[in-house]
């Protein structure tokens, strides 16, 4: 037991040496949060519209009246016709709104920027509600939102977040300090040591654990504070399982770090086959349903895809544990197999 | 205190880094033409000093000279005069051993007719003919110290300064290497070359003994020999080496 | 400056490249396999949305409603209950997306209609409930028409410009180019510099009489031609997989490219000159290249950012690059008309030269 309290003393002093990326790995997960939570957003708003009247009457007046004061628009004025197109084409505005009366009746067109499909749809859906208003057919539906009501997509980014962060840190941090000490060779001065693999392996594993440990409580706390997730019993259920996940990312670092002899390696290898596929796969930012059933297949095997959808069930959703027993079986399972197949690897090696 | 007959010539150079004084006022001079010898035990400032003469690193304080040049405002001008060879033997190793010279001869400012007479001589006496297109990852590393040299001097300048050149070599490369370095300083290059291999010590004209970052002995290596009344170099550096703080 | 110096250094820096055995790999590779993959994973297409609907009326009125929806491309009716309880749980099953309810007596007093979305997706949510609306009221409208309750109006026309088909595909393709540049020019420098350190060659170049300015430029200027190659790859991939063809002029294209990879190999350069060892390079250009592309309006728009952070876009290079590409790509705009982002773009290629210069010390 000494062996291994000095063993993680040695990796604890090596990571807090190193303060800059000390501090990244503290400071991430917080830029990360307060982007996705404040700043980024996929809700379509301030939509910027010209309008274009031929004559001006009560009715357009009226129009013109509402996308002023509609929250959805940030409505530019007036335009000639002609400068329309220029407009949409330099990205001054996201669409127009052409008014015309022909005798009584006022003809409308709009003329929406769809070169971003969600947008373009969103205007125009947008408009067409400002000028119904004018109608007789304004509809008697209400409509609310289940678990987040002011549809925030940050709350669906969290999760998303700390499942690369996880395996930011667990993966690539300890496969990159285990490469070192081979590369430097003072990983084969601790394997020519009496010292059993085991302890090696967790003196590597506690301080990354510890640190991935002040992370998590990090990254809850300004989510339940500054993001104002509603926190509820849950909460027991997401430490659980993001412990678990913590875990299996520090496997898959030690993976890594037995299949690569160089740093380069260990970080491309990370970089490009876990991190990528966590961002692009895992339903963090596109929807898995979306996915071709191939790629949906290969999701399947992508730890960060079951961590996520775990979360958003127990963060989001507040349902019971029982909702992700699933995720959990299946995240539990591949950090079995993991480990096994490491220790066996290590302790042949020696 | 320039005179034209000197190489290198130093007074008081001190290098601090944080409250740790690494080099501490050391003066000396090298004349031209002279293989020098700068011994000292690992850590005993041996290589902070000559990262200051060849204008990679700052003095904290102190003055002196190279090529005749000042090191703390002429340090890119000193960088014409001299070669410099690492004790890592710094080469790129995915390039081939011509690209590696073509690249160092081009750097130094030659035109392609210099580059190729440059070459062609560097090629012949280290006796590399046959290797040109082998990267340099690949041959061994007696190989890559002889290439290292010849990187260092193929623009033959007026002093060469090589790191630990023979570090990591057996002993029968190391002799010839030093045949090398005869035949350099025969052409009239100053050489100046740390190590601590003792017995390579007895081949320079001079040499001084570096210990916790002060020069404790600075003469040829008969003179010191006869002054502690011992026979070998490696009995001087025992003596002036035995009050040495720094450890390994 | 010598240009002999600075034509020896470039050419090391192709024959290195060509040596190692992952750098041309990943120049060639990765556009291939994020044009191809990340298309169709990058989607925000919404699709398949389930309803399920508490039908409380059972009228003619409601089940018309039901059918009208369920005849809608974008949704389908997962089920009919007669409960809220048993519509919830296909909600919290994740069998639907949206609850309608339909209250008692709703064909009799044109009651108010509950619609109900699942915000854990958030985009799902809102244009799922957007469907749905539209939906009910195209149903609503017809059905009041055809009792004379109401005059039919006239109606508003959509002209969808610049991607006509709606395709995600199409704003997602120049997107992709911004994100390899990014990656591809921002890594591979700082790799190639920290490398340099470690290996100590670079130690050898300071003392020779190189120039800084010489020195850095060889490490940036490989990467312009890589950046031209990133995008010829993406133009050709977009071509012949996606058939989707730039209308504007593929030099504005290359103009902007070779700005922007200048931008990133520099800050690349820089961020490894002041970096100690491989693992903090990466951190801190990791840290960066996700700022960089959360903020450059990639994958989201930046219109939707609040006031605030619109102006902090102002200092994301990618975010001109981006504009510049979608705007050249699908609208056909000129440089005359971009002249602010190319502007804005050569702005921030030169203080990231002068950084990577700055910050490359020869002597300590």
């Amino acid at each position: 037991m000494g062996i291994l309290i000095s063993l993680v003393k040695k990796e604890a002093i090596h990571i807090v040496r190193d303060r800059r990326t000390m501090m990244i790995t503290l400071i991430m997960p917080l830029v990360l949060l307060l982007l996705f939570g404040f700043a980024i957003s996929t809700e379509v708003n301030n939509i910027r519209v010209v309008a274009v009247v031929e004559r001006h009457n009560d009715a357009t007046r009226d129009i013109i009246q509402r996308l002023t004061v509609n929250e959805y628009f940030s409505f530019r004025g007036l335009a000639d016709a002609q400068d329309v197109e220029s407009l949409l084409r330099c990205g001054e505005i996201e669409a127009a709104l052409l008014l015309r009366c022909d005798g009584g009746d006022l003809a409308s067109q709009i003329i929406v920027d769809a070169s971003n499909p969600t947008v373009g749809q969103s205007a125009a859906a947008y408009i067409r509600s400002v000028l119904a208003e004018t109608g007789n057919g304004n509809e008697p539906v209400v409509t609310r939102t289940l678990y987040n009501p002011r549809m925030k997509s940050s709350y669906n980014f969290v999760p998303g977040i700390m499942g690369m962060i996880f395996i930011l840190i667990c993966a690539i941090m300890t496969s990159v300090s285990i490469v070192r000490e081979k590369e430097t060779g003072t990983m084969d001065l601790l394997l020519v040591s009496p010292v059993r693999p085991v302890y090696i392996i967790f003196g590597k594993l506690i301080p990354y654990f510890v640190l991935s440990c002040i992370i998590l409580v990090i990254i809850l706390i300004m989510t339940y504070t500054v993001l104002e997730l509603p926190l509820s019993v849950t909460v027991v259920s997401v430490v659980a399982v993001s412990l678990l996940y913590i875990v299996l990312s520090l496997s898959i670092g030690l993976l890594v770090s037995s299949v690569v002899d160089t740093q380069i390696s260990a970080l491309i290898v990370s970089a490009v086959l876990f991190m990528t596929p966590v961002i692009m796969l895992s339903g963090m930012i596109f929807p898995i349903e979306n996915m071709p059933e191939i790629l949906q297949g290969i999701s399947c095997v992508i730890p960060a895809r079951w961590y996520i959808s775990a979360m958003r069930t127990l963060m989001i959703q507040q349902l019971d544990f029982i909702y992700v027993v699933k995720e959990v079986a299946i995240l539990s399972a591949m950090t079995l197999v993991l480990f096994a197949v490491q220790l066996k690897g290590f302790n042949s090696k020696k | 205190m320039t005179n034209d007959n000197l190489a290198i010539s130093v007074r008081d150079l001190t290098k601090k880094f944080g409250s740790f004084t690494a080099v501490d006022h050391i003066s000396f001079d090298v004349r031209k033409g002279e293989i020098y010898g700068f011994l000292g035990a690992n850590g005993a400032g041996k290589t902070t000093a000559m990262r200051m003469l060849c204008g990679l690193s700052y003095p904290t304080s102190g003055t002196g000279s190279v090529a005749g040049f000042d090191i703390t405002s002429e340090g890119e001008t000193i960088k014409r005069h001299i070669g410099y060879m690492s004790q890592k033997f710094s080469l790129y190793g995915t390039l081939t051993v011509a690209q590696n010279l073509r690249l160092f001869a081009t750097i130094y400012g030659m035109d392609n007719v210099a580059v190729k007479a440059s070459m062609a001589r560097a090629m012949h006496r280290f006796d590399m003919d046959g290797m040109a297109d082998k990267p340099v990852n690949d041959i061994p590393v007696g190989w890559r110290q002889k290439l290292a040299f010849a990187a260092a001097t193929i623009h033959n300048p007026e002093i060469v300064f090589l790191d630990e050149p023979t570090g990591g070599v057996d002993p029968v490369t190391r002799r010839k290497f030093w045949e090398f370095i005869y035949e350099a300083s025969s052409e009239g290059m100053t050489v100046f070359v740390t190590t601590h291999y003792l017995d390579e010590a007895e081949y320079c004209n001079r040499v001084s003994i570096m210990v916790d970052g002060h020069i404790a002995a600075l003469d040829t290596p008969d003179a010191l020999k006869k002054k502690y009344h011992v026979p070998t170099m490696d009995e001087v550096f025992r003596i002036v080496a035995k009050d040495a703080k720094r450890a390994e | 400056m010598n240009l002999r110096v600075l034509g020896a250094l470039l050419r090391k820096e192709v024959n290195m490249m060509k040596r190692n055995p992952l750098i041309p790999r990943i120049i060639l590779g990765l556009p291939f396999v994020v044009l191809l993959v990340i298309p169709l994973v990058a989607s925000f297409d919404v699709k398949d949305v389930g309803v399920t609907v508490v039908d409380n009326d059972r009228s003619q009125l409601s089940r018309r409603i039901i059918a009208d929806m369920d005849a809608t491309a974008e949704l389908h009716v997962a089920s009919v209950s007669s409960s809220f309880a048993e519509s919830m749980e296909m909600i919290e099953e994740g069998e639907a997306d949206v609850v309608l309810s339909i209250p008692p007596h709703f064909s009799r007093d044109l009651s108010e209609l509950d619609v109900e979305a699942n915000g854990v997706n958030a985009i799902k949510g809102t244009l799922g409930m957007q469907y749905v609306v539209a939906s009910i009221s195209n149903t609503l409208t017809r059905w009041r028409v055809e009792n004379g309750l109401m005059i039919p109006d006239n109606v508003t026309s959509v002209v969808d410009r610049y991607n006509p088909t709606l395709s995600y595909r199409n704003y997602m393709i120049p997107a992709l180019m911004v994100f390899l540049i990014i990656m591809i020019c921002g890594f591979l420098p700082a790799l190639n510099l920290v490398s340099e350190k470690e290996s100590g060659t670079i130690e050898a170049m300071n003392v020779t009489p190189v120039s800084r300015i010489t020195f850095v430029l060889s490490k940036l200027i490989p990467f312009w031609i890589v950046g031209l190659v990133v995008v010829t790859i993406g133009i050709l991939v977009g071509r012949v997989v996606y058939g989707l063809v730039p209308l504007g002029s593929p030099g504005a294209i290359y103009l902007a490219a070779v700005l922007l990879s200048l931008v990133m190999s520099g800050l690349g350069v820089a961020i490894a000159n002041k970096s100690a060892t491989m693992l903090q390079s990466i951190f801190v250009l990791f840290a960066v290249i996700m700022i960089f592309q959360l903020m450059g309006g990639l994958f989201t728009p930046v219109g939707s950012m609040p006031q605030w952070a619109q102006y902090v876009t102002y200092a994301i290079p990618p975010r001109y690059f981006n504009e510049i590409m979608r705007a050249v790509y699908l609208k056909g705009a000129t440089i005359s008309e971009l002249r602010m982002q190319y502007l804005c773009l050569t702005f921030f290629a030169f203080v990231a030269l002068a950084t990577a210069a700055l910050t490359y010390r020869k002597r300590a």
